[in-house]
């Protein structure tokens, strides 16, 4: 049984799975849509949260949040439910797809066979949308992989129930109501507005801008506080939280961009698009930080790279995004 | 980024797949595009997979030598500390922690060590033993 379901590749597992499902219901939103309206777009530096004993630095919201805040703004109704049994998450999992509704689950990444080896990592944040079983195969929509994949009942039960930090303990929702006419505009205009709030206005030195400046005063400072071996995991962290699989590229702002890009024409102004390049020049700054972190974790650092050089350029990012935000809440 | 500069360094997709980016086209419009990859992340990826294929050395070592069961190689080559596979095996941590010993290892019941190959999905005789030399759980690096 499969029920007729359109799977879209996406940059980002939430976005995704959001805009597909919209879309199941016949709302045409796209993933860059969905990551603005939800108010995606975040920063924080954590360095007292650790994952694998380095300091978590995140560049989008609260997981679920984008969903929920997506859905919220255009009134639809959600269901979401947890599981403290296995058996009775994959029982209510096959009842709705027996109606015929698509659920998103929430899984840990380690135990999906069709994950490359390379990311299997226990990061329990991911997300897909089950739409089919055959026997004992579900059909998966993945958004960030191209085609849509099979996994076993027992792979995704554990990968359901995976455990550590964050476990999704066998979450999943899925779209109850979706109304037939929305007015986008509203949503976009909470969405950025949202966005500016938070990375201008949160207080403390972590989050937002001022995490990312905070970031950029650690970054000069690593080498000497942790020696070279150790600073070199810290940079390849950073790398990787911005980078891997689902961000889009340049940690969710080249997403952003085309957001912004999208609004200029629904919320019909055009000062947006300007923003939009604006915003995508940051983007290219944390790429060219990536390229020389990554340079100087395979020792192949020229002169110029060096962690002055990273926390000049985190600056500047910093310094591109505050302009960009503040206009954005000027005239949106 | 422009759509002729996303870069296309195979790395961690390990077979034709590839991730999306969002890019720039000549006209200035964003467009999605496949890439296969990045050579930063690849890299920093690696990284990440030297650290884990270490740890996992090690402990193959120690077993090796005898100072430790060959649970502790299993532990480290699915990245999970005594924490987290204590979750994962319903077993108190004090007594995950214990079975890491040669001693108490040897003395668990035919149950005890079913659990645990559960969680790694082997079989108990595979959980009893571990491999000559220890194979990176990523190919590409």
């Amino acid at each position: 049984m499969k029920i007729d379901f359109a799977h879209r590749q996406s940059a980002h597992c939430e976005s995704g799975v959001c805009s597909n499902l919209l879309h199941h219901y016949g709302l045409d939103i796209s993933e860059a849509m969905a990551f603005g309206m939800g108010s995606g777009m975040f920063f924080g530096y954590l360095p007292f949260i650790r994952v694998n004993k380095l300091p978590l630095t995140t560049y989008r919201c609260e997981m679920g949040g984008i969903f929920k805040r997506v859905t919220k703004r255009l009134g639809c109704r959600v269901n979401w439910q947890k599981f403290r049994s296995p058996e009775r998450a994959m029982a209510a999992l096959d009842e709705r797809l027996d109606q015929g509704i698509p659920v998103a689950c929430r899984t840990g990444g380690y135990w999906l066979p069709y994950f490359p080896p390379a990311f299997r990592f226990h990061f329990n944040m991911h997300n897909l949308v089950v739409y089919g079983k055959e026997g004992d195969d579900y059909i998966i929509s993945d958004p960030v992989f191209p085609g849509p994949e099979r996994c076993s009942h027992r792979d995704l039960l554990k990968a359901r129930f995976a455990k550590g930090a964050m476990a999704p303990k066998g979450t999943m929702y899925y779209l109850k109501q979706v109304p037939r006419q929305v007015d986008l505009a509203p949503a976009v205009r909470k969405g950025i507005r949202e966005v500016c709030r938070r990375m201008l206005r949160t207080p403390g030195p972590v989050i937002g801008i001022r995490g990312i400046r905070f970031l950029a005063g650690q970054v000069r400072k690593w080498p000497k506080k942790l020696g070279e071996e150790r600073a070199l995991l810290y940079v390849g962290q950073l790398i990787r939280m911005q980078e891997e699989l689902g961000t889009g590229g340049a940690g969710f702002r080249f997403m952003f961009a085309a957001f912004l890009q999208e609004a200029a024409t629904l919320i019909e102004t055009p000062q947006l698009v300007e923003l939009s390049r604006a915003m995508t020049d940051v983007g290219d700054r944390w790429r060219k930080f990536a390229v020389i972190g990554g340079r100087l974790c395979k020792g192949r650092a020229s002169g110029d790279d060096t962690y002055e050089a990273m926390g000049t350029l985190l600056n500047e990012c910093a310094d591109g995004e505050a302009s960009v935000y503040r206009e954005l809440l000027q005239i949106v | 980024m422009k759509i002729d500069e996303v870069p296309q360094d195979r790395g961690m997709m390990n077979d034709h797949r590839k991730e999306v980016c969002y890019a720039v086209d000549d006209q200035g419009n964003y467009v999605l595009t496949g890439s296969a990859g990045w050579d930063p992340k690849n890299i920093a990826n690696g990284q990440a997979w030297e650290l884990i294929d270490k740890a996992a050395g090690a402990a193959l070592q120690k077993v090796r030598r005898g100072q430790a069961s060959p649970l502790f190689y299993h532990m480290a080559r699915h990245q999970m500390s005594v924490g987290l596979l204590a979750k994962y095996a319903g077993v108190g941590r004090l007594r995950v922690w214990l079975h890491l010993k040669p001693g108490p290892f040897s003395r668990l019941s035919p149950a005890g060590l079913q659990r645990y190959a559960e969680v790694f999905d082997i079989s108990v005789r595979e959980l009893k033993t571990v491999p000559e030399s220890h194979v990176s759980g990523s190919p590409s690096v």
